[in-house]
């Protein structure tokens, strides 16, 4: 049972970062545009500049 | 084989999709000037990309005329705007729009958000820019207008937001505290001490988890109980914290289960719930704000030197002088300031037949300008004038409805005391009469809390109302409103307005004794003009070709040449102009007229006996003259109508059926239906309405007529037997788990099982609501 000491705050970090990762997507605004995101992410093109005729 | 190829190219117009008849590849020059534009920018690509064309991207013909310039503010390195783009249907609009506005020189920044709508672009140099840019996307067919503060408060959802992140927590406690607690149900032959660890673990991430992610059904719960009234969230938040209290009190003495994992999962379904059925909900807002937005606009203001410039209406002060274009809507309350005027006030009084007012005459406010542009003088800002007073009355009337007690609430009324008495007496019972310890006996009255706690019951109408407004919104019919569906199901009268509603609203043209080639110049003529006679004739013959060099005699008619289309007087001829109509005169021929009137809409006999078919008693509610109303009621097939009913008058006939006991569905769309529409039992409005009917109608139908109230209706109803049956399905539930919680057999694996499985049932229940309904 000795190595719960190692494993059970391993895997409880691995969950509060995940909890932290989700919070930070939350606040950065990744949950706003969600189908948007879905489709930009087959864009491959970036913009192009050209001068008017 | 070759065959297929020509048949499927002439199936659609190549830019917007719309049917298109014979071999011709667009449906109008519009649309092909459009996919030039987009073939020449090198985006053709696009027409690969996209998902579905249904006819929705068609340039209008006349793009109103907004002002976009007042809205762009300054920036670091240019100017910068917030538009709302209507019209994006999938990712590819999304990157036509930001590929085309890119491709511009000057442009810095162009990002389109798909879920709201909301494009933000960023340029270098004048604040005028934006309406060439706003030009080139109206020529693909999309229709912008700036983005409102109604928008903003439709997408901007903090509470939303807060209970998404609640969601997070609460899901990231339960699975962890998962970790723990299965490893105690499962090691029987775990050591006492270990034991004790994983309780403290547990504990450890439970209780911070629940006092946080369950802030959001605290806070409805206090909300309830302060205004008299046990709902929902007072019934899980006493099982929550009850079990988390007692669960610590099990850490303490070292009990053998703790009750952290089921308080954490109950929070996190529930919360699951809530999230979804505020994301469908929050689409129906959005898309309404979207065509709120689209009314948005700007109105002329007359310097004191006679120059024009164009202000949002917000800005004018009483005294300001504004110019009232022909066909514009008149935003403000203002008198006119010489001259004469003709207006269509059907949107505030429901004539058909617009009116003649006089100089010096108050003009309602709403009314639409049907004549030659004039000065008038506002006589109240737009926060004090008419409409706005109008929009605080449906405020109030709005704040009434949200007293309204939903179907959940009602139950809970009942139930939770009587749960509440079980548990106190389970406690009582095992501390007094069983001979237990208090924290033993805690045990079997908390057990007896969680178990009644019912996901399957928080979670019963979240789920089903989610699906139902989520099916109905593919369907084009809004529903904002929490407890709309519910009170759409108990609907047992419509009242129904006509002008606008059963009716287009609009001029369109009456078959007469014209020539289709006659018919084909007038249009190529009338296009050239704003006036919404010149318009429906135009509507008429959308293949006319733009005839060239027409010039425009304001509220008189247009000349190209010889030929002349306008007025009876204009044209000369000594005709009385009967009720709405056009001539058109060229050389060598006799005149014709072009008559117009309100005709009904296609829909709408069938959508009125549909509604009767659902056992609705129909009645039609007008204030045009009685004839009209008469044919209107005859042709749509309903029985009781009553004429000339002013907005009081329509207003006490829903407060009179009220009274009578009854639960009327009110349906129209003009400023004089607002409050009788905020009044109703439930109350739907077209697409096309006002805007003040929209905001005050709790179901918006996007697409134009009434086809789809029915349906909504019967989905409405099915909706409600579900909810019905989920909850029926809990309460047998209980039937069962409450005496082994009483007998104290309930161990939290037992809970865990019961809280998953009901709530799976109850949601697979709820999905069948989208279904059409048959």
């Amino acid at each position: 049972m000795n190595v719960l000491v190692l494993l059970v705050p391993v895997a409880l970090f691995l969950g509060l970062l995940g909890l932290l990762g989700f919070l930070w997507n939350l606040r950065a605004g990744q949950y706003d545009d969600l189908d948007g995101a879905a489709s930009r992410i087959l864009f491959d093109d970036l913009p192009r500049k050209e001068p008017r005729p | 084989m070759s065959l297929a190829v020509p048949v499927v190219a002439a199936a659609g117009c190549a830019h917007c999709g719309a049917p298109v008849p014979g071999a011709a590849r667009f449906c109008c020059a519009g649309c092909e000037g459009a996919h030039d534009l987009v073939a020449g920018l090198g985006l053709d690509a696009f027409y690969r990309r996209r998902e579905a064309a249904d006819g929705g991207l068609r340039p209008a013909a006349d793009a109103p005329a907004v002002d976009f310039a007042p809205h762009a503010r300054p920036e670091k390195d240019g100017q910068a705007i917030d538009l709302m783009v209507s019209g994006l249907t999938c990712g590819a609009c999304v990157w036509l729009v930001e590929q085309a506005l890119a491709a511009e020189p000057d442009v810095t920044r162009a990002r389109v958000a798909l879920s709201t709508r909301r494009l933000t672009l960023g340029w270098r140099g004048k604040a005028a820019r934006a309406n060439e840019l706003v030009a080139l996307l109206a020529r693909f067919g999309f229709r912008v207008a700036p983005w409102s503060p109604a928008c903003l408060r439709a997408t901007e959802d903090a509470e939303g937001r807060e209970l998404v992140r609640c969601l997070g927590i609460a899901a990231f406690g339960a699975m962890n505290i998962m970790l723990v607690s299965v490893a105690v149900w499962v090691g029987w032959d775990m050591g006492e001490a270990t034991r004790a660890a994983m309780h403290w673990i547990a504990a450890l991430i439970g209780l911070p988890v629940v006092l946080v992610a369950g802030l959001p059904l605290y806070r409805n719960a206090l909300a309830g109980l302060r205004a008299g009234r046990l709902n929902m969230d007072m019934a899980v938040s006493l099982g929550v914290l009850a079990s988390a209290a007692m669960s610590l009190s099990e850490v303490l003495r070292n009990g053998r289960y703790t009750f952290f994992d089921g308080a954490t999962m109950l929070i996190a379904l529930l919360l699951a719930g809530r999230v979804l059925d505020r994301a469908a909900r929050r689409r129906a807002r959005q898309a309404v704000a979207e065509l709120l937005a689209l009314q948005d606009g700007t109105v002329t203001r007359l310097a004191g030197d006679g120059t024009a410039e164009a202000a949002p209406a917000g800005n004018l002060r009483a005294g300001d002088r504004i110019l009232v274009a022909a066909g514009e809507r008149l935003r403000l309350d203002a008198t006119l300031e010489a001259g004469e005027a003709l207006l269509d006030a059907s949107a505030t009084t429901g004539e058909s037949l617009p009116r003649h007012f006089a100089a010096h005459e108050a003009l309602p406010a709403g009314a639409v300008n049907m004549g030659a542009p004039f000065v008038a003088r506002v006589t109240a800002a737009a926060a004090d004038g008419s409409l706005a007073a109008m929009a605080r009355l449906l405020e109030q009337a709005e704040a009434a409805k949200g007293r309204f007690v939903d179907l959940a609430d009602r139950i809970v009324r009942y139930f939770v005391p009587v749960v509440h008495a079980v548990a106190a007496l389970t406690f009582l019972g095992w501390w007094l009469l069983g001979g237990v310890v208090w924290q033993q006996a805690l045990v079997a009255a908390v057990a007896v809390l969680i178990v009644t706690c019912p996901c399957g019951f928080a979670i019963a109408l979240p789920a089903v109302q989610a699906v139902a407004v989520g099916a109905l919104f593919r369907r084009g019919v809004l529903v904002a409103s929490g407890t709309a569906l519910e009170r759409l199901a108990t609907a047992d009268h419509a009242v129904l307005d006509k002008t606008g509603t059963l009716t287009e609203g609009r001029p369109t043209l009456l078959p007469g004794g014209w020539t289709e080639a006659e018919l084909r110049e007038a249009a190529g003529l009338a296009r050239s003009s704003r006036h919404p006679l010149a318009r429906a004739l135009a509507d008429a013959c959308p293949e006319a070709p733009l005839v060239p060099g027409a010039e425009e005699v304001p509220g008189r008619g247009l000349v190209a040449g010889e030929c002349r289309l306008g007025s009876a007087a204009f044209l000369g001829l000594a005709e009385p102009d009967a009720g709405l109509s056009l001539w058109y005169a060229a050389p060598g021929r006799a005149p014709v007229a072009f008559r117009f009137a309100d005709r009904m809409r296609p829909d709408s006999a069938a959508a009125v006996a549909g509604l009767q078919g659902l056992g609705l008693t129909a009645e039609l509610l007008s204030g045009d003259a009685a004839p009209a109303v008469a044919v209107v009621a005859a042709q749509a097939g309903i029985e009781h109508w009553t004429a000339q009913a002013v907005p009081e008058a329509k207003a006490a006939r829903i407060e009179a059926l009220r009274a009578a006991g009854g639960r009327p569905l009110m349906v129209g769309d003009g400023i004089n239906d607002a409050a009788a529409l905020a009044l109703a039992h439930v109350s739907a409005c077209p697409g096309d309405g006002t805007d003040l009917a929209q905001t005050a109608a709790d179901l918006v139908l996007r697409s134009e007529g009434l086809g789809a109230l029915p349906g909504a209706i019967r989905t409405a109803r099915r909706a409600q037997r579900l909810a019905k049956q989920n909850i029926a399905f809990s309460l047998a539930y209980n039937l069962v788990a409450v005496p082994l919680a009483v007998a104290g057999m309930i161990t939290p694996l037992f809970a865990a099982l019961i809280m998953s499985s009901s709530s799976l049932i109850v949601i697979g229940n709820a999905l069948r609501a989208g279904k059409e309904a048959a």
